[in-house]
């Protein structure tokens, strides 16, 4: 195992994932802050450093149906985009997730418009997701780049798309040291893609045409799914993708010496407070953390990085001693709350968990979230759990409203 | 028995006759020709043929007699409509027959 440390960018670790994982077609559209990452993978393949076809498009929804056509004739597949731009493929991404097609999206957070803002929070990628892709978060460059990796084998192998999703600026934009494996060593963990079916001239096929709600014979007598068992067999598919993402993890730890779960934890052996972020707002959660343990406090975060499927076991297990649990969000479900706070209460619901759930919307447009601000909002929530009020209707959000 | 056995995962399956069901059975309505009026029957060549170029589903051949394939003909009733010899009527189906 030889790995070569350089000092990059969370988009060049991206791209140089992609290239390792041997990436055949890469159909991507530039968008604030993805571009640099759009940038270099066509720079690999113009200096002949990947053996790519590289397809401009003139729209997102394009480049990801471009990446479903190449994918559906056999080819590994690549795109990567932001905000509007993941907007814009919203209902390619539900083709692709229904025809199970093993691809691998780089989703570069980045607000949603209205108004227009070009900086980091998770609306986009959290607003995909119904859409039946596995989303994972990276809190740093080298899991952006291992994720990447990742993602291919889990991808292949239970025939479902997987996003991988990192914060703009805050890492697409920030270098720091990674270290990128040797392409011998990422060819023996990740081997070529096996497609479950293929569209080839001499075999002609039928894909996704109208399907009617009930089981029906094909033209060979055989008993064919309705709509509802094709989506059956999805929503199976990603409840089966966990143990995949757990192995997939074990695996890469043998070969790369950098361990993967579903959860990053730290602190957590004595912790009574729990503070729970995804991406690289877990990082600075962890800063926050350490302030109040100085301060006498028994804090602990749990960092998410599987979203879909939601890691429910662990997320239970991880939490059921905890006394209190502040979700911080870099999103909002409208009306509700923020989606990883009901995804952890659902998720604790008959698990016999005592904690008072308290959830912060914060950083979002590029709001900073300082450590300070997040220690702060939870020494400000503890008196209020005496009061025995487990739950709290709706979040407060960390703003100067 | 459940649809598993298959073997698909997504919506697939392979171009044939009949991939979309017998869909003789969608329409109220299906085309009668009258062989004396129809030109080709008539004059006994290969002639006209207006009915198997507009049928949307080609279920109607180019042949002498012209014959229409009641099992996938869904009985839209164009080649009534193109027919120039008026030599087509639209009568209708038998309740729950295919053709």
């Amino acid at each position: 195992m030889t790995e070569k440390t350089q000092i990059i960018d969370g988009n060049r670790a991206a791209a140089l994932g992609a290239m390792l994982s041997r990436v055949q077609v890469i159909a991507a559209y530039p968008i604030t802050p993805q571009t640099p990452l759009t940038e270099a993978l066509s720079e690999f393949v113009e200096r002949g450093e990947l053996d790519a076809q590289y397809v401009a498009v003139e729209s997102e929804h394009s480049a990801l149906a471009v990446c479903t056509s190449a994918s559906i004739v056999g080819a590994r597949a690549f795109t990567a985009t932001s905000s509007h731009g993941l907007a814009y493929m919203h209902e390619m991404l539900h083709w692709a997730a229904g025809t199970r097609l093993p691809l691998v999206l780089a989703c570069v957070n980045r607000a949603i418009g209205a108004p227009w803002n070009v900086l980091n929070d998770q609306q986009d990628s959290i607003s995909q997701r119904d859409t039946g892709w596995i989303q994972m978060y990276a809190r740093n460059n080298q899991e952006i780049l291992d994720s990447v990796i990742q993602a291919y084998k889990i991808a292949e192998k239970v025939y479902v798309p997987v996003m991988v999703c990192y914060d703009g600026y805050i890492l697409s934009h920030t270098e720091m040291p990674v270290d990128v494996p040797n392409q011998k060593d990422v060819d023996k963990f990740l081997p070529p893609y096996k497609p479950h079916t293929i569209l080839d001239p001499n075999n002609p096929k039928n894909y996704n045409l109208v399907t009617l709600a009930n089981p029906r014979l094909n033209a060979e007598g055989v008993l064919c799914h309705g709509y509802m068992e094709i989506r059956y067999l999805l929503q199976e598919a990603l409840q089966n993708s966990i143990d995949t993402i757990v192995q997939t993890g074990r695996e890469f730890v043998e070969l790369f010496g950098r361990s993967y779960n579903l959860l990053w934890k730290d602190g957590m052996d004595d912790a009574d407070i729990v503070i729970v972020a995804m991406g690289s707002l877990a990082m600075e959660a962890i800063a926050a953390s350490e302030m109040l343990r100085e301060q006498g406090y028994k804090t602990g975060v749990l960092g998410l990085r599987l979203f879909r499927p939601f890691p429910k076991k662990d997320v239970v297990n991880a939490l059921r001693e905890s006394r209190a649990i502040m979700v911080f969000d870099k999103n909002i479900s409208y009306g509700q709350e923020g989606a990883t706070c009901s995804e952890i209460k659902s998720a604790l619901y008959g698990s016999g968990a005592k904690a008072a759930i308290r959830n912060f919307i914060v950083g979002l447009g590029g709001r900073d979230v300082t450590a300070r601000e997040i220690a702060d909002a939870v020494k400000r929530s503890l008196p209020s759990l005496s009061d025995t009020t487990l739950n709290s209707e709706y979040p407060q959000w960390i703003c100067h409203i | 028995m459940g649809t598993r056995s298959c073997g698909h995962i997504c919506g697939e399956s392979s171009p044939g006759i009949g991939e979309g069901g017998k869909t003789g059975d969608w329409g109220d309505y299906q085309p009668a020709i009258d062989q004396e009026k129809c030109l080709p029957a008539k004059q006994n060549k290969a002639s006209c043929f207006q009915c198997w170029l507009y049928c949307p589903d080609g279920v109607v051949s180019k042949t002498i007699p012209v014959k229409v394939n009641l099992e996938y003909c869904k009985g839209c009733g164009i080649c009534a409509q193109v027919c120039p010899a008026q030599a087509i009527t639209m009568v209708a189906k038998e309740i729950g027959s295919s053709a």
